[in-house]
């Protein structure tokens, strides 16, 4: 068997990160990266140079927390910027402004909605940074060849080697199958 | 005629639309085609022109900026009782052209308008910088311009904090909210295209810099899947946001007592007005630049008809606000409310209200011509004319309604000094400034979303 740590891999300089297959179209990449889910892969990703609904499901990654951190992120600001405005009107600094009630709640909406709407919009770009780990200046995959292309016009499908199926000559095998137009190791 | 052979009846469509985009595009020609804007391509020489004279309008700014922290507000035709001159309306000018970025970019995302993409990135560029400048005259606007952080609440040792029944301090809440979301908005937008040219830069410089705003994109599904998650939620809340801003910049009049300003059709009026002067900015901007760079196959015929239609459509909303600006001034039934409408058509700045009608309503009427929409050279004059008369939209608002409100022992007459003008002058100049250096540096076409619009994009079942 040849599974990581074997012979096999012990003569390569560095470890491996897995094994990039390339294609020319969107169709190729996500039917390939369907068949590979299929045989069980689980440590699979795709790299395309816009999003591709079809390819995040094709790999299996369909659910993602966002909407509930974005969620959070509206109701801890809605609720402080409430009450700033309750506390320091009615509570720290009361003022007779017009005999209006000191809590003049329909004032405070306006101020109540920007702090909703700034603290989900900050909530939903650091989410997002914060779960894709981003910034990430170094990662294993921009070492592959033509990699470059995956910001223009090609399409990458990589089967990571911590796979709990990864076989790395079957994997070779699989991928050359699949329609790619090359397959590369993918060094650490 | 009888003997005139029969032709065969063939069907064909009723009326053409313009493409989206060229049909002849595909990935790597959208991705190097704006690349190369930016990489490759020498710097055209009007825009070394063009950028001279932006900066140097941009250095009469600051000198304008400088003279009046040092003399102070004196130096401003304001005083009482019009204590809000054309300083607010530049802000309320500025502000409302920022709001058609946000609404090509958020709004029409939403309702999945394709060609929204070709101009998306441009749009939200200008809403940046005019928001820029639009920021710049409430502070300078304090007369103590330095103390303009006691406007945020922050304990401080005199014990005191911002009063936030005043619509005044919506404004502060409002703009830089939509300041803040607009930026974020624009830099996520702009991730995958900076990976994009870090791919492309040939120069280190250019590698490394572009290389650390990319903050390491890759293009992975699974990265994909979270920022069209991120990106379409940003959009919603973009869009309940940037009618707020327009609503709470209208509440500042509208709040107030002043015959004119009191008055309920004031935030979709206010609403609308922004879109239409911000439509008309996009306009007056990308008809030259599609030329200049030779971006007729991404910013086609469609999307000048489509702007031009939305601008006919938010001018008839303006127009209809003045009508019923008009018409409760005399249903209410209040005198001073009579007068103020009598004042603006007859009083002595009648002028500028038969200007603004001139430009704002009876003008864009011409839009409904299709020969007009297709008329590029037309369409652009129509909008610097829908520009003109947005900000004297303003001026009528600002100006006629504090020159004489209630008792005319307090009224008076209202003269902008030279450097009101070299204020807003100067901030053209900053505008055009920032626009000519994004132009430069970054894409102005979203090279990833156009990618999403051609047809090879498509995946087959």
């Amino acid at each position: 068997m040849d599974t990581p740590g074997s012979a096999h891999h012990r003569h390569l300089h560095h470890t491996l990160y897995g094994v990039m297959a390339e294609f020319d179209t969107p169709t190729d990449l996500v039917s390939a990266a369907r068949r590979t889910y299929e045989a069980g892969y689980r440590r699979i990703n795709g790299y395309s140079p816009y999003p591709i609904e079809e390819l995040s499901e094709a790999i299996g990654f369909t659910h993602t927390s966002l909407p509930l951190i974005v969620f959070i992120g509206g109701v801890v600001g809605g609720l402080s910027g409430f009450f700033m405005q309750y506390w320091i009107e009615v509570i720290n600094y009361p003022l007779n402004v017009g005999g209006k009630p000191y809590n003049s709640w329909p004032a405070f909406i306006p101020i109540t909605f920007e702090c909703t709407v700034l603290c989900a919009a900050f909530a939903a770009v650091l989410g997002m940074l914060v779960l894709n780990k981003l910034p990430q200046p170094y990662h294993p995959v921009f070492n592959a060849p033509n990699f470059a292309l995956a910001t223009r016009d090609r399409f990458f499908l990589v089967v990571e080697a911590n796979d709990p199926l990864y076989d790395h000559e079957a994997i070779v095998t699989f991928m050359k199958n699949l329609n790619a137009t090359e397959v590369n190791d993918v060094e650490n | 005629m009888a003997d005139e052979p029969l032709k065969p009846y063939t069907e064909g469509p009723m009326h053409t639309t313009a493409p989206v985009i060229d049909p002849g595009l595909t990935f790597a020609s959208v991705t190097d085609k704006i690349g190369s804007i930016v990489l490759q391509r020498k710097t055209p020489l009007g825009w070394f022109i063009g950028f001279a004279i932006s900066f140097a309008l941009f250095q009469l700014m600051l000198l304008a900026i400088t003279n009046l922290v040092f003399v102070g507000i004196g130096l401003w035709g304001v005083n009482v009782p019009v204590a809000w001159g054309i300083d607010i309306l530049n802000f309320v000018w500025w502000i409302g052209i920022g709001h058609a970025g946000t609404l090509i970019s958020a709004i029409l995302l939403l309702l999945r308008q394709k060609w929204r993409t070709s101009i998306n990135r441009f749009a939200e560029a200008m809403t940046l910088f005019a928001v820029a400048q639009a920021g710049m005259y409430p502070i300078f606007h304090l007369g103590r311009p330095w103390l303009a952080y006691w406007l945020f609440p922050y304990p401080n040792t005199m014990g005191i904090w911002p009063q936030f029944r005043s619509p005044l301090m919506w404004d502060v809440f409002a703009v830089s909210t939509y300041a803040t979301v607009s930026a974020m908005f624009w830099f996520v937008g702009l991730i995958p295209d900076f990976a994009t040219l870090r791919d492309r830069a040939r120069s280190k410089p250019f590698q490394m810099v572009y290389g650390m705003l990319a903050m390491g994109w890759r293009g992975s599904a699974r990265h994909w899947h979270r920022y069209e998650m991120a990106y379409l939620l940003l959009a919603g809340l973009a869009t309940p946001l940037v009618l707020s801003v327009h609503t709470i910049v209208s509440f500042d009049f509208a709040v107030g007592i002043i015959p004119g300003w009191h008055a309920t059709i004031f935030p979709p009026y206010f609403v609308a007005g922004a879109i239409y002067a911000g439509f008309a900015m996009v306009l007056f901007l990308t008809i030259p630049l599609r030329k200049v760079y030779g971006l007729e196959g991404f910013i086609t015929l469609r999307h000048m008809h489509n702007m031009a239609k939305v601008m006919l459509a938010t001018g008839l909303i303006v127009g209809y606000g003045y009508m019923i600006e008009a018409f409760f001034g005399w249903y209410s039934g209040n005198k001073f409310e009579r007068y103020m409408i009598w004042n603006r058509m007859h009083g002595p700045y009648a002028l500028y209200y038969w200007a603004l009608i001139l430009c704002n309503v009876i003008t864009p009427q011409f839009l409904w011509i299709k020969r007009v929409r297709e008329n590029l050279l037309v369409l652009w004059l129509l909008s610097i004319v829908v520009s003109i008369g947005m900000w004297l939209e303003r001026f009528v608002i600002v100006v006629t309604s504090l020159t004489r409100d209630f008792l005319p022992s307090s009224w008076g007459m209202y003269q902008p000094t030279q450097w009101d003008w070299a204020m807003f002058i100067g901030t053209i100049g900053f505008f055009f400034t920032l626009l000519f250096l994004f132009i430069r540096f970054l894409p102005m076409i979203s090279i990833f979303e156009m990618r999403t619009i051609l047809p090879e994009a498509e995946v087959e079942e």
